[in-house]
């Protein structure tokens, strides 16, 4: 039974790392791809409202954004506790909008220009008031697409 | 000058993994996997001129229903107060109007292809209106019931001329679908009762 006998000790055969870096690089760059930075500070505070019917919003570089909500805390000494609009970092007014979508279509591709979409994050305890003034902006400034953002209801 | 060939030193690469990994982490933390949701709407083109506005589109009325919100987040569809619930059974059978009912929208025919000649009602306007002091949720709710009566007609007739849902057909079956019940919800101006 030679075969069998064990001469000396055999010790754990060490682990092979050398592929490690190539495995972190592969997930590194599944994240990079995936990620979306939040491009803009919120001065504005708001929490979406709830619906069912909802649609995924593709393409993150068609998109713009208006934030429309209470002033956050800190600001809310200097700009009072009514809905504002947020506009890229700061509050805006109504008429500021169209300004905003014509220099966002600007900075789009050509190609690109039809499909951009806005996306409203508008606060739940909103009134409509405001709301239906920037809608009527986009319309006066051809952003027709536009998305009401909301979460999936349970 | 017989010199040895030196060779290059390889160089170290036990760092790599620990540089990779801090990026890593770092778009680890900075991601937001979340993906914005949200109900897709299209909003009318702006009147060309001010004279056009009043447009002489003339809807007969039994092809409209009226969808009423007032500052109260109150709902008025048709004539009468309902819940929010209720709406969508009520849309359903406006849009679709199954029994040929004459104070629903009328019907035209028309021919899809795919589907053949249907009686549609094509005509249909679901008018929104709200007052100013709506909350936002109270619209929100309203606008997902309505696209929700859309979708389930149109999931309705996919599972009965194609076997499948609206999403699970392809291009030309969801255009015929489409063609079946256009989505038609118009929204008037707000309505200012005095003050914000």
């Amino acid at each position: 039974m030679g075969k069998f006998n064990k001469t000396g000790k055999r010790g754990m055969p060490e682990l092979n790392t050398s592929s490690l870096p190539d495995l972190i690089f592969t997930m590194l760059f599944f994240f990079m791809i995936v990620t979306t930075m939040r491009e803009v500070t919120l001065k504005v505070q708001f929490q979406v409202p709830q619906g069912t019917e909802l649609e995924k919003l593709e393409k993150k570089s068609l998109v713009s954004f208006i934030y429309i909500g209470k002033p956050m805390p800190e600001f809310q000494k200097k700009m009072g506790a009514e809905s504002r609009i947020q506009l890229n970092d700061k509050f805006a007014e109504v008429a500021e909008v169209q300004d905003y979508i014509y220099q966002e279509r600007e900075n789009m591709k050509e190609e690109d220009q039809p499909f951009m979409t806005v996306s409203l994050k508008v606060d739940k305890d909103t009134k409509m008031g405001i709301v239906q003034d920037v809608k009527q902006a986009l319309r006066q400034s051809y952003a027709l697409k536009i998305n009401y953002s909301a979460t999936q209801r349970q | 000058m017989a010199r040895k060939k030196r060779g290059m030193p390889g160089i170290n690469s036990s760092s790599t993994a620990d540089i990779a990994f801090m990026l890593l982490i770092f778009f680890l933390t900075t991601t937001s996997m979340d993906t914005d949701r949200g109900l897709a709407r299209r909003l009318p083109a702006p009147p060309e001129n001010k004279d056009q506005k009043q447009d002489d589109i003339k809807v007969k009325e039994r092809n409209v229903l009226q969808v009423r919100l007032n500052k109260d987040d109150q709902l008025m569809c048709g004539t009468d107060y309902i819940d929010v619930k209720q709406l969508k059974e009520k849309a359903k059978e406006f849009i679709a109007n199954p029994y040929d009912d004459e104070n629903l929208p009328e019907k035209h025919k028309k021919n899809i292809p795919l589907l053949g000649d249907c009686m549609v009602t094509e005509m249909h306007v679901i008018s929104v209106q709200n007052d100013v002091g709506t909350s936002y949720q109270a619209y929100i709710d309203v606008q997902n019931e309505l696209v929700a009566a859309y979708n389930e007609l149109r999931n309705e007739l996919g599972k009965s001329k194609f076997g499948k849902l609206y999403n699970e057909c392809n291009e030309d079956e969801q255009k015929a679908i489409r063609d079946y019940y256009p989505q038609k919800i118009s929204e008037a101006e707000p309505k200012k009762y005095g003050g914000k």
